[in-house]
């Protein structure tokens, strides 16, 4: 067996582990939460009172202009001395989170005002309040034009959480910085982390595709442009 | 008794609706006719509160909402008039991420709360009464015009509201489709249901209407008989109007 295939075999587990303990769950976790805080920004964003949607789009503009790299630095290495402590995954969290959340709320915001008002309409017609309206007749439309570019996103999520090496998280891109530091062999090492990511992102991509197909099952307007 | 009193409506400062006076009877069919923006659909959407009238009252059965610039009804107002009555559309407007039964479930299971199998043994009734029960498990996008607006019509119909809004139910659809369309509201009208609608339709104000209101410029000219007001109208406006459709 030649060396580099050798080593690839031996770095396979410490970098999949570090993939599955700290990459995965990171980029899972950061994106639910993320998803949560990008439904609040839309929804205070059309329609809550002035001053909150001034806050809400401040948030946005924070966030989508400045480097996330930067972003993190500033929770992990530069809070502590403002007396705030957070460990490394924490703090990456709420950095991917915080990110996750501005720009998905401009995707889930564009969503939600693509559902004509006429299905508001119908809906109040019918009887509905104004949380039913939302919750049982736009979100649902809605999650189906949000679907692709949300699935994008989650995908340049689950690349990006690299970056949470910096921050001392010791998920898989560190994983193969340590790897490096010992064998000297970093076009092995990090040839193989990237081929990991590009498994993981595939899975990913199917995952996509399935959901996409089954909240598109109704047909309608999607199908027709084709 | 359904009572518009005095319905005043400004968009943008701009009168739309000058204070408008019109009675439904109970079990009656009430036809709007009028030019293009003349404020039917507004009237119609006064009616059930999609928009808020700046002015008037409006009352259905024993449920009477005053409204004046100032002061708008509390949520609960609203909801309480707003589920007296069921609109219908001109463009359908059904869930498209629903099946047609769900569709017609919906009010039933979300707003009145039934459980499930009842509401699916009323949608299913309605259905067949609207001549669509085979397309109970169909999506809305695989109906024709005519059928979604059939089913749209057991959608409103489903909590059994006190008034029955349609604005121009058939305009969207061509003429064979607005036909079986005509013959659904004409069966509801002789059932006894109570109804408003704008239409510029000829054929469905003098089939299913029992009353006429020629409305222009926001402010009811005429009303009365479809015999009169289509035959023999007494404004000089009314004749005009009239007239243009090819009466
Ligand atoms: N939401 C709104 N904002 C501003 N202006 C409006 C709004 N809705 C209606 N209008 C205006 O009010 C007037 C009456 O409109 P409305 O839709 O009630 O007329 P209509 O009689 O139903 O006309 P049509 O026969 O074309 O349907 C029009 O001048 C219209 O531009
Ligand atoms: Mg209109």
């Amino acid at each position: 067996m030649p060396d580099w295939l050798q080593l690839m075999l031996t770095s396979f587990w410490p970098l999949l582990r570090g993939g599955l303990i700290f990459t995965v769950p990171l980029a899972i976790l950061s994106f639910i939460l993320g998803l949560a805080v990008g439904l609040l920004v839309a929804v205070v964003r059309l329609f809550a009172p002035k001053p909150l949607v001034w806050v809400a789009s401040f948030y946005v503009w924070i966030i989508r202009g400045t480097p996330l790299l930067v972003q993190l630095f500033v929770i992990f290495y530069g809070l502590p001395s403002a007396g705030i402590l957070i460990d490394a995954f924490p703090a990456a969290l709420i950095g991917f989170t915080l990110n996750v959340g501005a720009y998905t709320s401009e995707v889930i915001r564009a969503a939600l005002t693509s559902i004509s008002k006429g299905q508001w309409e119908a809906a109040y017609s019918i009887g509905m309040t104004t949380r039913q309206a939302m919750g049982r007749t736009i979100l649902p439309q809605a999650t189906r034009v949000a679907l692709p570019p949300l699935g994008n996103s989650f995908i340049s999520l689950v690349k990006d959480t690299s970056l949470a090496a910096a921050i001392t998280v010791p998920e898989l891109f560190q994983q193969a910085q340590r790897i490096v530091a010992v064998t000297y062999e970093p076009l092995i090492l990090y040839i193989e982390a990237a081929l990991i990511y590009l498994a993981f992102s595939s899975v990913l991509t199917a995952l996509q595709s399935r959901l996409e197909t089954q909240f598109g099952r109704y047909g309608g307007f999607l199908e027709r442009v084709r | 008794m359904i009572r518009l009193t005095g319905i005043e409506k400004r968009f943008s400062g701009n009168p739309v609706l000058k204070g408008v006076d019109l009675t439904v009877a109970e079990g009656a069919v009430t036809a709007l006719i009028g030019p293009s923006g003349s404020g039917k659909s507004t009237l119609l959407r006064c009616a059930n509160l999609l928009e808020i009238p700046d002015g008037g009252a409006v009352e259905i059965q024993d449920l009477r909402l005053e409204f004046s610039a100032g002061r708008r009804p509390s949520q609960a107002e609203i909801l309480r008039l707003r589920r007296r009555t069921g609109m219908i559309f001109q463009n359908f407007q059904l869930f498209p991420h629903r099946r047609v039964i769900e569709n017609v479930m919906e009010g039933l299971v979300t707003v009145q709360k039934w459980p499930k199998e009842r509401a699916r043994e009323r949608a299913m009734d309605l259905l067949g009464k609207v001549g669509v029960a085979e397309k109970a498990e169909a999506w809305p996008a695989t109906l024709s015009g005519g059928q979604q607006q059939r089913v749209a019509i057991a959608r409103a119909l489903a909590p059994s509201p006190a008034l029955i809004l349609c604005d121009e139910p058939t305009s969207a659809l061509d003429p064979e489709l607005a036909e079986e369309v005509v013959d659904v509201l004409r069966a509801l009208a002789s059932e006894g249901a109570t109804m408003l609608m704008a239409t510029h339709d000829l054929r469905l104000a003098r089939s299913v209407a029992s009353h006429v209101a020629f409305l222009e410029g926001g402010e009811i000219v005429e009303e009365g008989a479809p015999e009169t007001i289509f035959s023999a109208p007494a404004e000089p406006r009314t004749v005009r109007f009239v007239r243009s459709l090819g009466a």
